[in-house]
C-alpha cells in the first residue's frame, strides 16, 4: 500500500475546506492509500484493518449460506475505515473528478463516524494501533500455544456476536431518578414474583399502591410503603439483605461473564486466553455502531457527496459522466434494496419536512391529503434537523421514524414479494404492499438484530453455565447451535446449557396455512457432545 | 401419465399411494430446464452487501482461489485432522461449484469453504418467502417479473462455493482433485480393479508435445514470449522504452516447436450409471442430496479410474430418458409422477446394446425419494436382478423427503426388502437411506462409504 499522490492529495484537502464550510465536522488529518487487487485480498478478510489479527478462517472462503437465513450480519467493507486519522482506500486509476466525489462522500463518513452518538466509545482511541497491538499479542501467544490460540479465537468469535453493544455505550442523557431504588426493584421484580410467585392481580394491587404512595408524598413514599410490607411479610428485610449481599455482576454481555468467571480460564496455564477473548471482544465492539448505521451513513455521505460535488467549480466537463455514476448509486430499483438510496431519500425527506416546518404535532394530526401537502411554515430548519439526525439517529430510529405514508407514496415504494407460478414454472416477483407500516416493517426486518442471550446465575456454577435465550418470535439457526454451544462449553471448562424456544410447523398440506407451534427446548452440552429435550 | 394412473387404480391403490400420485398429477407435466442462475436474484440481496469500494471504485472483494489463499489445501485439511484428534467437530466443507452454461459442458471447482457457527436469528420456519423493497409504478398484487424457478433454490446455494466465485478451472482435474480428496481425506475405500477387466492401452504418435530447440511445427506465440525473456535478461528490453525488433537476440534455445510424440490412448474402463427420480416429490432437499451425492460419487470413481470413466446420465418420473451431460441431469427440474422400473429397463437396453458389459466395470447409482407408482415393483425387481448379473456394484439412494416420516418405509425400501436382494448380494447391491431435511455433508459423505465399500 502506498500514499496516493501530492497532487490527489492536494485535491483532498480542498474537498476538506469546501466541506468544513458547508457545516461537516472532523478532524483534519487524514490519511489516504492507493490499493491494488493484490492489497484487496489481504484487506478484505480483515474488513479493511490492515493490522487485524491473523487466523486462519480469513483464508478460506466463508459460506453465508444466503437464503437459508437471511441475516447473517457480516461486517461491512467501507472506503474509510474509523481510525484516527481516518484512513481511505483508493484505486490507482480513477480519474480526478471521481476522486473528487469519493473525497466528499468519505468526508460525509468521516464526519459521520466522529459525530454520531453510537460511535462514542470509538473517538479517544485508534483502533488501527490498538489492533496492531492485539496482532502482536496473539502472535507472540501462538509461539507459544500453537494452534490452541487459534481454537480462543474461534470460540471466542463464536460468542462475539452477542457482545451488549448498547450497553457499553455511556449513558449520556439518561434518566438516572427514573428508575426505582434497589429495595423497590428487589420487592416488585424478585421478591413478589421470583419468590412469593403472587398472582398477577396481587402484583398489580401492590405496584397501584406504590404508585399512590409517590404520588401523594415522594420523599416519604418509601417508608410508609416498607412499613407495610414489613407487617404482611415479616421476612422480606432479611431475605432483601441476604440477597444484597452477593457481589453484583458487573458482566455486561456473556463474553465478559464467560471471560471473568469461567473456572477454567481461572488457571493459572490458562489465563492468556482472556486476553484473546477481549481482543476479539474489542473487536466486535469496534464494528457495533457501523453495523447499525448502514443506512443512515451511506444516506449521509452520498447526500453530501451530491450537495458538494454539484457545486464545485473543478468538475466542469464531467457532469455527465458524474451524473451517470451517481445515478447507479443512489437510484432506486424496480426490485431491491439499496442503503445509499434510501437512505439519501429519508436524510433530503427530512430535510424537506423540516424547512416547511412539518416536524411537529400539529403537522401530524392533520388529516387531509391537500391539507398536509400545503402545510408550510417557511421555518427553514432542515439543515439543523438533518445536522441532528447525524448526530443522535441509528438506522433503526430513522426508519422507524420517518418512514411514513408521505415517504413512501412520493417515491412509489412497495414491498416486493415472491411466489412460485406452479404453471409456468417460474418465480414471480409482485407488488405485495404499498403501506407504509409494511414497507417500514421489511426494512426493519433487514436490519442486524443479534440474538439475545443471558446468563442465569442462579443456574450457573463452576460445573456448569446455564445459559437463556430471550425468545423474540425468531428462533435460532438451529444447525449451528451444537458447534456454537462445544466452543461455549470450552471456554468454560464444564458443561453448558441453553434454554430456548423452538418453532414448529405443526404438519399441513402444502397449500394449507402453516400452524405453528412453540417448544420450550433445553441444549446441553457435555464432553463435547450435545444434548437436546424439550422442557 | 393418467393412463398409467387409471391401469394402476384399476389394480387397486391405498389410500396413501393414491393420495401420493394425486399430488404429483396436479404438479406440472415438463421439466423445464432451468438457465441463468448466475443473473438470479440480485434483488435480495441485503442492505450489507453494498459497499463503498465495489460501488465507486469497482474494488471487488476479490474470489479466493487456492493458489492466492496463504494456506494450501492440504494445510488446511491437516489442520481439520488435527481439530478431530483435539476433540472439536472438523470445519472445512468442501464447496462444489457447478458452473452453469451448456455449452462448456459441466465444470465443477473444488473451493475448500467453511462456516463460523454462531447464534443467529433464523425466520425460515415462519416466512413462507423473502421480501424486498422496489419502487415504480403498479397495484398490490401486479407481477412485475418473473424468471425460471430453480429446483435446487436456496439450498444449492448452500452448498456451493458461496457468493460470487468461480476460477476458471476444468473439469477433469478438479473433479479428480475431488475425487483424492474423497478418497484420502475422508477415507473412501480404494477399489479393487477386477484383474480380467485391464486397461486396453494402445499407443498413438500426436503432435502434442513442446520441444525447445527442434521439432515439427514452430509454436510462433510460445517462441516470441521466450524472445522476449531472453532479451530483458540481456537487458536489451527495457520497461517503459519502447523495443526495436531488429535489435532483439534470439538464441537457438528460444525457438518452442511442437513434436511427434507417444500418445496413451485410453478406452474406458468404467462405465457408471447415474439414475435421477425427478419426479415432483422430489422437490427441494432430496434433489439436492441426490445431485451432491452423485457428484461426489463421479468424482472418487474419476480418481478411482484415473479420469477412465464414461458417465451415463438418466433421469425418470414415470418414464425414462438419457441425458448428455452431468449440466442437464443436475439442472432438470423436477415434475410428474413415479415410476422406476422403465429407468432400470433404460440402462439394461443401453448395456445390452452397446455391449457394456463385457469390458467394462459398471456401476449404477440410483437416487430416488422411495416413492414408486407400481407399489409391488415386481417390474424393477426383475430388472435389478438382471443389473446386478454385470454390474459391479447397484447403490440406491433413498433421500426421504419433509413429508414421509422417517421411521417408516417407502415403497421402494418395501420391495426392496421383500425381494431379499439386499441381504442375498451384499457385494453387489446396497442401499442407503437418508432424511433430506437432516443431511449434511458428513451424511453425503457416510452414504458413500455404505454404498461402495466392499
Amino acid at each position: 500500500m502506498e500514499l496516493i499522490s501530492q497532487h490527489t492529495k492536494k485535491i483532498m484537502e480542498e474537498c476538506k475546506i469546501r466541506a468544513s464550510a458547508a457545516g461537516l465536522v472532523f478532524a483534519d488529518e487524514t490519511l489516504e492509500y492507493i490499493v491494488t487487487n493484490r492489497d484487496m485480498l489481504e484487506l478484505s478478510p480483515k474488513v479493511m484493518i490492515p493490522t487485524l489479527y491473523d487466523y486462519w478462517v480469513h483464508d478460506v472462503e466463508v459460506l453465508r449460506e444466503i437464503g437459508k437465513y437471511k441475516l447473517y450480519p457480516h461486517n461491512p467493507y467501507e472506503t474509510v475505515i474509523n481510525s484516527r486519522p481516518a484512513i481511505s482506500f483508493y484505486n490507482d486509476n480513477n480519474p480526478d473528478w471521481l476522486n473528487i466525489m469519493i473525497f466528499y462522500h468519505v468526508l460525509g463518513h468521516i464526519d459521520f463516524f466522529q459525530n454520531n452518538l453510537l460511535f462514542q466509545r470509538t473517538w479517544n482511541d485508534d483502533f488501527v494501533g490498538q489492533a496492531l497491538a492485539d496482532k502482536r499479542l496473539i502472535e507472540s501467544l501462538r509461539s507459544q500455544h500453537g494452534r490452541w490460540v487459534d481454537y480462543a479465537i474461534e470460540f471466542s468469535r463464536s460468542i462475539d456476536n452477542l457482545v451488549g453493544y448498547f450497553e457499553t455505550l455511556p449513558k449520556k442523557g439518561f434518566p438516572e431518578d427514573m428508575e426505582p431504588s434497589e429495595k423497590v426493584s428487589f420487592y416488585f421484580y424478585i421478591f413478589l414474583q421470583e419468590i412469593k410467585k403472587v398472582s398477577e392481580l396481587e402484583l398489580f394491587n401492590e405496584i397501584d399502591k406504590y404508585n399512590k404512595l409517590v404520588t401523594q408524598n415522594p420523599s416519604q413514599a418509601d417508608e410508609a410503603f416498607f412499613a407495610e410490607v414489613r407487617i404482611k411479610y415479616p421476612e422480606f428485610i432479611p431475605v432483601f439483605e441476604k440477597n444484597r449481599e452477593k457481589p453484583k455482576q458487573e458482566c455486561v454481555d456473556i463474553m465478559e461473564y464467560i471471560r471473568d468467571n469461567s473456572p477454567f480460564l481461572r488457571k493459572e496455564e490458562n489465563v492468556w486466553m482472556r486476553s484473546v477473548m477481549n481482543i476479539v471482544r474489542n473487536t466486535a465492539l469496534y464494528f457495533g455502531p457501523q453495523m447499525r448505521t448502514k443506512i443512515i451513513n451511506e444516506g449521509w455521505a452520498s447526500f453530501w457527496h451530491d450537495e458538494l460535488f454539484r457545486s464545485d467549480d473543478r468538475i466542469k466537463g464531467n457532469e455527465v459522466a458524474y451524473a451517470r455514476l451517481n445515478a447507479g448509486v443512489t437510484s432506486l430499483s424496480r426490485i431491491g434494496l439499496n442503503p445509499y438510496a434510501i437512505g439519501l431519500r429519508l436524510i433530503q425527506h427530512v430535510e424537506e419536512q423540516a424547512n416547511k416546518g412539518k416536524i411537529c404535532t400539529n403537522f401530524q394530526l392533520l388529516k387531509g391529503i391537500e391539507e398536509r401537502e400545503n402545510f408550510d411554515q417557511k421555518t427553514g430548519k432542515g439543515r439543523e434537523a438533518i445536522f441532528n439526525l447525524r448526530s443522535d439517529f441509528s438506522d433503526f430510529t430513522l426508519v422507524n421514524t420517518f418512514v411514513t405514508q408521505d415517504f413512501t407514496d412520493e417515491h412509489d415504494l412497495f414491498v416486493v414479494g415472491q411466489r412460485i407460478n406452479q404453471q409456468r414454472g417460474t418465480k414471480e416477483y409482485y407488488i405485495k404492499s404499498r403501506k407504509a407500516e409494511d414497507y417500514k416493517e421489511m426494512l426493519i426486518n433487514t436490519m442486524i438484530h443479534p440474538v439475545k442471550i443471558s446468563v442465569d446465575e442462579r443456574k450457573t456454577n463452576d460445573k456448569n453455565l446455564y445459559l437463556v435465550h430471550e425468545f423474540e418470535n425468531r428462533q435460532i439457526y438451529k444447525p449451528y447451535i451444537p458447534d456454537t454451544l462445544i466452543g461455549i462449553e470450552y471456554l468454560w471448562g464444564a458443561p453448558v446449557q441453553l434454554e430456548t424456544i423452538e418453532i414448529v410447523r405443526t404438519q399441513t398440506k402444502p397449500g394449507e396455512k402453516a400452524v405453528f407451534e412453540l417448544r420450550k427446548i433445553l441444549y446441553t452440552s457435555k464432553d463435547g457432545k450435545v444434548l437436546k429435550v424439550n422442557i | 401419465m393418467k393412463n398409467l394412473y387409471k391401469k394402476l387404480k384399476q389394480k387397486g391403490l391405498s389410500k396413501e399411494q393414491e393420495e401420493t400420485i394425486l399430488k404429483e398429477l396436479a404438479m406440472p407435466e415438463t421439466h423445464p430446464q432451468v438457465v441463468a442462475a448466475e443473473t438470479q436474484s440480485k434483488s435480495f440481496l441485503s442492505l450489507y452487501d453494498f459497499n463503498d469500494l465495489d460501488i465507486f471504485q469497482s474494488l471487488k472483494t476479490p474470489d479466493k482461489t487456492l493458489i492466492t489463499s496463504l494456506q494450501t489445501l492440504d494445510d488446511l485439511l491437516e489442520r481439520d485432522k488435527k481439530r478431530e484428534e483435539d476433540g472439536f467437530p472438523r470445519r472445512i466443507r468442501l464447496g462444489k461449484y457447478i458452473k452453469p452454461g451448456k455449452d462448456t459442458k459441466e465444470k465443477v471447482v473444488v473451493v475448500p469453504s467453511t462456516t463460523e457457527p454462531k447464534f443467529y436469528h433464523d425466520d425460515s420456519v415462519t416466512e413462507e418467502q423473502e421480501t424486498t423493497g422496489g419502487t415504480g409504478e403498479g397495484e398490490e398484487g401486479e407481477v412485475i417479473a418473473e424468471e425460471q424457478a430453480d429446483p435446487q433454490e436456496g439450498e444449492g446455494e448452500g452448498q456451493g462455493a458461496g457468493k460470487g466465485s468461480g476460477g476458471e478451472h476444468e473439469m477433469g482435474t478438479d473433479v479428480f482433485d475431488l475425487g483424492k480428496i474423497l478418497t484420502e481425506k475422508f477415507q473412501l475405500p480404494n477399489l479393487k480393479v477386477k484383474g480380467r477387466k485391464v486397461s486396453k492401452t494402445k499407443y498413438q504418435y500426436e503432435l502434442t508435445d513442446r520441444n525447445r530447440g527442434f521439432g515439427q511445427v514452430l509454436e510462433k506465440k510460445e517462441t516470441m514470449k521466450k524472445v522476449v525473456e531472453t532479451n530483458i535478461q540481456l537487458g536489451r528490453i527495457k520497461p517503459g522504452e519502447p523495443v526495436n525488433p531488429d535489435e532483439l537476440v534470439i538464441s537457438p534455445r528460444d525457438l518452442v516447436y511442437r513434436i511427434l510424440s507417444k500418445e496413451k490412448d485410453f478406452e474406458a474402463q468404467c462405465v457408471v450409471f447415474f439414475i435421477r427420480d425427478y419426479s415432483g416429490s422430489m422437490q427441494g432437499k432430496p434433489t439436492e442430496t441426490v445431485v451432491t451425492q452423485h457428484l461426489l460419487i463421479y468424482s472418487w470413481l474419476m480418481y478411482q479410474y484415473q479420469n477412465n470413466v464414461m458417465a451415463r446420465f438418466i433421469l425418470h418420473d414415470t418414464d425414462a430418458k438419457e441425458v448428455p451431460d452431468f449440466y442437464s441431469y443436475y439442472k432438470s427440474q423436477v415434475a410428474g409422477g413415479t415410476n422406476i422400473s422403465p429407468s432400470y429397463t433404460l440402462v439394461n437396453k443401453i448395456v445390452t446394446d452397446e455391449q457394456l458389459a463385457k469390458d467394462n466395470n459398471i456401476y449404477i447409482f440410483h437416487g430416488t425419494d422411495g416413492d414408486d407408482w407400481e407399489e409391488d415393483g415386481q417390474k424393477a425387481i426383475e430388472e435389478l436382478k438382471q443389473m446386478i448379473g454385470y454390474a459391479s456394484r447397484v447403490g440406491i439412494t433413498i433421500a426421504k423427503n419433509s413429508w414421509t416420516s422417517a421411521d417408516s418405509e417407502t415403497v421402494v425400501e418395501k420391495y426392496l426388502n421383500k425381494s431379499n436382494l439386499l441381504k442375498e448380494k451384499p457385494t453387489f447391491i446396497r442401499m442407503d437411506t437418508i432424511v433430506s431435511e437432516q443431511v449434511d455433508e458428513a451424511r453425503i459423505i457416510e452414504g458413500i462409504k455404505k454404498l461402495i465399500s466392499e
